[in-house]
């Protein structure tokens, strides 16, 4: 299967790597004890494990030369992945969304409202997700900063609770409504910025609200944070904490397929349609006619209202926030939901928020590599898979010379 | 005054600092067009590598000059070895890719390396060992500029003389400025550019590793998220001077590193990182071609 020039490489890749980590991995000092610990065994696993993948890289590349030429020989026909099929015909995406909607309406009544918690957590994700998807995946922003808009809705319903004693139903438009202010207020300044200074603004202006909520204490009351916020009312009866949790799971669904909903209306949408086709090409955009600025900037302010919205949502289930729950692995967390899903995709954002945010719950012993996971899913994904788990389906139309049939 | 003077040296010590990471932001981005987030990680690779050997070194004896000696050559190394793996692993797949793309594997692997070394070594915050010492000469400056302050803007200044001079006048120097006008026209005229690419990233991690080993020194202490910070922070060095330009990445350095320096010693200390954040969000929107860049049109 491999020759033994391959086998020789992948053995200079683990020779390699086992250099690269020798001074981080294998020594550990402690300056205080003065004593060096040497942990030869790490070395020992880390030529190995890169042997392994090293080894697995050449089987993908090979995989693939295998499948072109058996293509270019005609042997082999391109077939629509089974997760494609479905999203296309109505018929079975129908059924599956049902299954999926039952599967989660009964789920809290089979499980512990333990699990019930994390599911709100996850269905928040998805949320976030969503909102960040119309941002990045539909007009091809690169937002760091998201994370500063969900900190905008949680800080103002904590605020508003906490001086003024406004109940959380009044708060998540209001919420919402500043988030997607600050939305506009961040974009119109920098959105004549290119793509990759915008990502660094965006993530600048994100530390800086975050910096802001840990320095002015008069304000955010500092990094000791905002407690005692109250759970979302419902009609004024007093709900016990696992009622509450019940409450907050069944809202979280209602808001999620709102959000499913408002994506998918928007994706059709003339506005929808100038975010993709901005990302793809600004200057052939504007020659169209679109208004390059305006477009962005509504991109921007709906991205933003979702995020503020979860920001409330997230107040009202933890009943305390504080800065420390808005720093930028919070942002890469989102981004990277997004990219695993598949950029565009509202689907595979759900699959990608369920994935990463249920996995690491689930997997506890596992919990310490969680962010470093993260960071190899978004590297691997842009190599082998820059299109998501469940690729975004592009719209084309297809002229058959025989029929002219036209084929969505 | 005396205060102005000592904020002044403080600042000038930063703005070095700020200026030897931003060389490789500039150096890479002037290449390849890629803003290379990962770099600030590959500073802090750099200082807790010289960190580890310091730290060995001293618990089994040797003497101070070798140590630094040691260490600083062991940090150069590693990082440039970091750095030409990155840029192999996370770039070069991704170069004919959109430029989304190699930015998120770039975000990708700066979160990555981060959480290596928090698991690799320790998630606190370590006491690095003093590497400079107090000279004796420096005694009736000292409360003004320590010594540790002077050498570091020696050091920076001597290797980014060097740069220079690599840049203008050695081979490689010339093929990285034929690179970054035009990377097609280089290769057509029979220059490596994938050796090019590689030797950029490996002297710009290189320049990061020594000033993360200096800096970390000085300030006595390291933990695995100073890059990121860091990183930033250079990254608006470049901007600031314009992003692709040599001299520019050294001029916002220390345009930065005083103005770090003033605000928090005149104003307050409690928004240092805000200033900096600020900076950069003013500077991209009122000059995004930075102070020495060229203003770029953009070309169908």
């Amino acid at each position: 299967m491999f020759s033994l020039q391959q086998l020789k490489k992948s053995l200079l890749v683990s020779l390699w790597f086992a250099f690269l980590t020798f001074p981080l991995l294998v020594i550990r000092v402690d300056p205080i004890e003065r004593t060096v610990q040497w942990r030869w065994e790490n070395m020992a696993l880390v030529a190995i494990g890169s042997f392994l993948v090293s080894l697995l890289v050449r089987l993908f590349y090979l995989h693939q030369e295998h499948r072109r030429t058996r293509k270019a020989a005609g042997k082999l026909v391109d077939r629509e992945p089974l997760i494609q099929v479905i999203l296309r015909e109505p018929k079975y995406l129908y059924t599956l969304s049902g299954v999926m909607l039952i599967c989660a309406l009964i789920f809290p009544h089979l499980f512990s409202t333990y699990q019930t918690n994390i599911m709100i957590t996850a269905l928040m994700y998805v949320m976030l997700g969503l909102g960040l998807n119309i941002v990045v995946g539909l007009a091809g922003l690169l937002d760091l900063g998201y994370v500063a808009f969900y900190a905008v809705g949680a800080y103002s319903y904590a605020l508003l609770n906490y001086h003024f004693d406004i109940g959380f139903w009044l708060a998540l438009p209001i919420g919402a409504l500043l988030a997607a202010l600050f939305g506009v207020l961040l974009g119109f300044p920098v959105l004549r910025l290119r793509g990759d200074y915008l990502a660094i603004v965006t993530l600048g202006f994100g530390e800086i609200i975050r910096l802001i909520l840990e320095n002015w204490n008069e304000f955010s009351q500092g990094p000791s944070g905002i407690s005692n916020i109250s759970r979302p009312g419902l009609f004024g009866i007093e709900l016990s904490l696992d009622g509450a949790i019940l409450y907050l799971y069944y809202l979280m669904i209602a808001l999620v397929i709102f959000t499913i909903f408002v994506v998918n209306r928007l994706q059709d949408s003339r506005i929808g349609r100038a975010w993709v086709a901005l990302r793809e090409d600004e200057i052939a955009c504007q020659a169209m006619g679109i208004d390059k600025r305006k477009t962005k900037l509504t991109a921007f302010a709906l991205g933003a209202t979702w995020a503020g919205m979860v920001g409330v949502i997230f107040a009202a289930k933890t009943t305390f926030i504080n800065p420390a729950s808005f720093t930028f692995l919070e942002s890469a967390i989102i981004l990277c939901i997004v990219v695993l899903g598949g950029m565009g995709s509202i689907f595979g954002v759900i699959v990608g928020a369920l994935i990463l945010i249920l996995l690491p719950e689930y997997l506890r012993a596992l919990s310490d590599y969680r962010m470093l996971a993260f960071g190899a899913v978004l590297v691997t994904m842009m190599i082998f898979r820059p299109q998501g788990v469940v690729a975004n389906i592009r719209r084309s139309y297809q002229f058959k010379s025989q029929s002219q049939g036209v084929r969505r | 005054m005396e205060y102005f003077i000592e904020l002044f040296f403080s600042g000038l010590t930063r703005g070095s600092i700020y200026a030897l990471i931003a060389l490789g932001y500039t150096m890479v981005y002037g290449i390849i067009g890629l803003i290379n987030f990962a770099h600030g990680e590959i500073y802090m690779i750099g200082a807790f590598t010289s960190f580890v050997v310091a730290t060995v070194l001293s618990i089994y004896g040797f003497p101070l000059l070798s140590i630094v000696l040691l260490a600083g050559l062991a940090a150069a190394v590693w990082s440039a070895s970091y750095g030409y793996t990155i840029e192999k692993i996370a770039y070069q797949p991704l170069r004919q890719a959109p430029r989304l793309s190699a930015l998120i594997s770039a975000i990708g692997m700066s979160i990555f390396l981060q959480n290596y070394v928090l698991l690799a070594q320790s998630s606190d915050f370590q006491p690095f060992p003093e590497l400079i010492p107090d000279f004796d000469f420096m005694e009736p400056y000292a409360h003004v500029v320590g010594s540790a302050e002077i050498v570091i803007l020696l050091v920076t200044a001597l290797m980014m003389v060097g740069l220079t001079l690599l840049i203008k006048f050695s081979r490689i120097g010339k093929a990285m400025r034929a690179t970054s006008q035009d990377r097609t026209m280089a290769m057509l005229v029979g220059i490596d550019v994938n050796r090019v690419i590689s030797m950029t990233f490996i002297i710009g991690s290189a320049l990061a590793a020594v000033g993360g080993m200096l800096i970390a020194s000085h300030i006595g202490q390291i933990n695995f998220f100073i890059g990121f910070i860091a990183g930033i922070k250079a990254f608006t060095a470049a901007v600031l001077g314009g992003i692709g330009s040599i001299p520019g990445a050294v001029l916002g350095g220390f345009v930065l590193g005083l103005t770090e320096s003033f605000a928090t010693g005149y104003v307050s200390s409690d928004y240092e990182d805000v200033f900096a954040f600020s900076l950069l969000v003013l500077i991209l929107i009122f000059k995004p071609a930075g102070l020495l860049g060229r203003e770029e049109a953009q070309k169908v």
